[in-house]
């Protein structure tokens, strides 16, 4: 067996017992300090998504993916 | 008069209000309930395009989980836009968009048409609120205005959450209606770009001109769907998946885009304007991970998009933020992307062989790998206020999708690199 496979293989397993460890995923509602952090929002930076999607709408044959993907502009 | 009567009206009204509510009237009483986020971004690839962006959004509590969400975005592009023709080995001529006047491309040069400019205006808003207990809903719009384009857009969304809100499933819904009405009409597929030195006279090239045109404008419909499933897995650890569809319905081809028809030696005969479908359908699946890592921020997504066009993308992009004391904070940035052409991509036709029923020679739905390699530098100020500055170098690399070049076109380049950089500030107060 090769070790990148070994190595895999045992990620994969950690994994899963990461995941079946916890029965229920998440958090108690006295535990979300970190979460309400702006750094952990998942549009933390909602200008610079917003600046990038359209660079990339414009440039790039993709769109969408973390918000809606169609119209808006005529540059592409 | 009428002014000035609704000045007098509304100062009554907010005077009346603001006694009711026994508050005093400062406009800081009234603003603490906005946040403001403004940003600035000049954009600029070398020898080609350059665009200045600026945007202003506001947010506005209303009390009770409402909000209501505004914004502006104006652009101006000028520059050099590649024209999806071929280089050859000597000087060639080429007519700009209107049909008035001509420019020609150095022996050897990648054809970019410079006569590219626009600005466009948006505006867009939202209204967001709680619907019962666990149940969001918003509903917004936009509207943009460029010279030659016009969007407007209606979109929805609905999102409950589970599990002691450490899960939400949301749908989201967009539509939009484009029109689009080109600078010398929109060309009928393929009809070649004429050149008024081949015409005896003004009259003459005119009207051969007005035959290559189909029609004034067009229109774009698109309906979007958006499934989404965010879930916190730990205190550590957020994630969210979206699966989003996409269906188009309308005018897609570039009206001032070319392809290049040559012989068997590469020399170009002819160039026509593209045409692509009037039908596309996008799918995508977007995964996005945010941690917090002893002290810093990590935020990996990564999207794999696919379509009917048969153009299928790989997006990955990190964005790790490190504190650099109280104040400060650094954010490296990555992103990757690699996509594979469209069906109907082809970098030139072949004289000898029949026109395909689509073609496009746009190197932005060519096979193509492209990187972005940043850093956000920002700074928290008093009162919450957020200063930032961003620098990042994006880089397109356009690849052969094995296409054989005959002839002199062997002897060029095909597949030029675009290369740009971004700069932005951004405040938020």
């Amino acid at each position: 067996m090769k070790p990148t496979k070994i190595l895999s293989g045992t990620l994969l397993v950690l994994m899963f017992a990461q995941l079946s460890a916890c029965s229920s995923l998440g958090v108690k509602p006295w535990e979300r300090d970190m979460l309400a952090k702006d750094e952990m929002a998942l549009n933390n930076a909602p200008l610079d998504n917003r600046l990038d999607d359209h660079i990339y709408f414009s440039k790039e044959g993709s769109s969408g993916g973390r918000s809606f993907a169609g119209g808006g502009c005529g540059c592409n | 008069m009428q002014l000035k009567q609704l000045v007098n009206i509304s100062a009554a009204l907010a005077a009346a209000s603001c006694a009711l509510l026994g508050q005093q009237a400062q406009a800081g009483t009234v603003l603490d309930d906005w946040q403001f986020n403004s940003a600035i971004l000049l954009y600029n690839e070398t020898d080609r395009v350059s665009a200045a962006e600026g945007v202003f959004t506001a947010r506005g509590d209303f009390g009770d989980d409402k909000f209501l969400n505004l914004g502006l975005v104006v652009d101006a592009l000028t520059g050099a836009s590649a024209t999806g023709a071929v280089a050859q080995p000597y000087v060639q001529s080429f007519t700009r968009p209107s049909g008035r006047g001509s420019y020609d491309v150095a022996a050897g040069d990648t054809p970019l048409d410079d006569t590219f400019h626009d600005t466009r205006v948006q505006l867009d808003a939202s209204w967001e609120q709680p619907l019962a207990p666990n149940w969001r809903v918003s509903g917004g719009g936009h509207v943009s205005k460029e010279y030659d384009y016009l969007s407007l857009g209606l979109n929805g969304s609905v999102a409950r959450d589970f599990n002691q809100k450490n899960t939400t499933v949301s749908l989201g819904l967009a539509y939009s209606h484009d029109t689009i009405s080109p600078e010398g009409g929109i060309a009928s597929a393929f009809a070649p770009m004429l050149l008024r030195r081949d015409f005896a006279d003004d009259d003459s090239y005119q009207a051969a001109f007005a035959a290559t045109r189909d029609r004034a404008d067009d229109t774009k419909d698109t309906l979007d769907v958006l499934l989404g499933l965010t879930q916190v897995i730990n205190r550590d650890w957020l994630m969210q998946f979206n699966y989003s569809l996409s269906v188009a319905d309308g005018y897609m081809t570039d009206p001032f885009k070319l392809v290049s028809v040559v012989n068997s030696n590469g020399v170009v005969q002819q160039n026509l304007y593209e045409s692509r479908p009037d039908k596309r359908t996008k799918h995508s699946l977007f995964w996005q991970n945010k941690l917090h890592l002893s002290g810093t921020f990590l935020d990996a997504s990564y999207r794999y998009m696919w379509d009917d066009w048969e153009l299928s993308s790989h997006t990955a992009d990190v964005k790790w933020r490190l504190p650099m004391g109280e104040q400060w904070y650094v954010e490296p940035q990555f992103r990757y992307y690699q996509q594979s052409a469209a069906e109907f991509y082809l970098p030139f036709l072949q004289q000898d062989e029949p026109i395909p029923q689509f073609a496009s020679a746009d190197y932005r739905i060519g096979k193509m790998s492209a990187y972005t390699l940043g850093a956000k530098f920002g700074t928290k100020l008093a009162a919450g206020n957020e200063l930032s500055f961003r620098i990042a170098m994006y880089q397109q690399t356009p690849e052969n999708d094995g296409v054989v070049a005959p002839g002199v076109l062997a002897g060029v380049e095909l597949y030029e690199k675009v290369t740009a950089v971004m700069a932005q500030v951004s405040y938020s107060f």
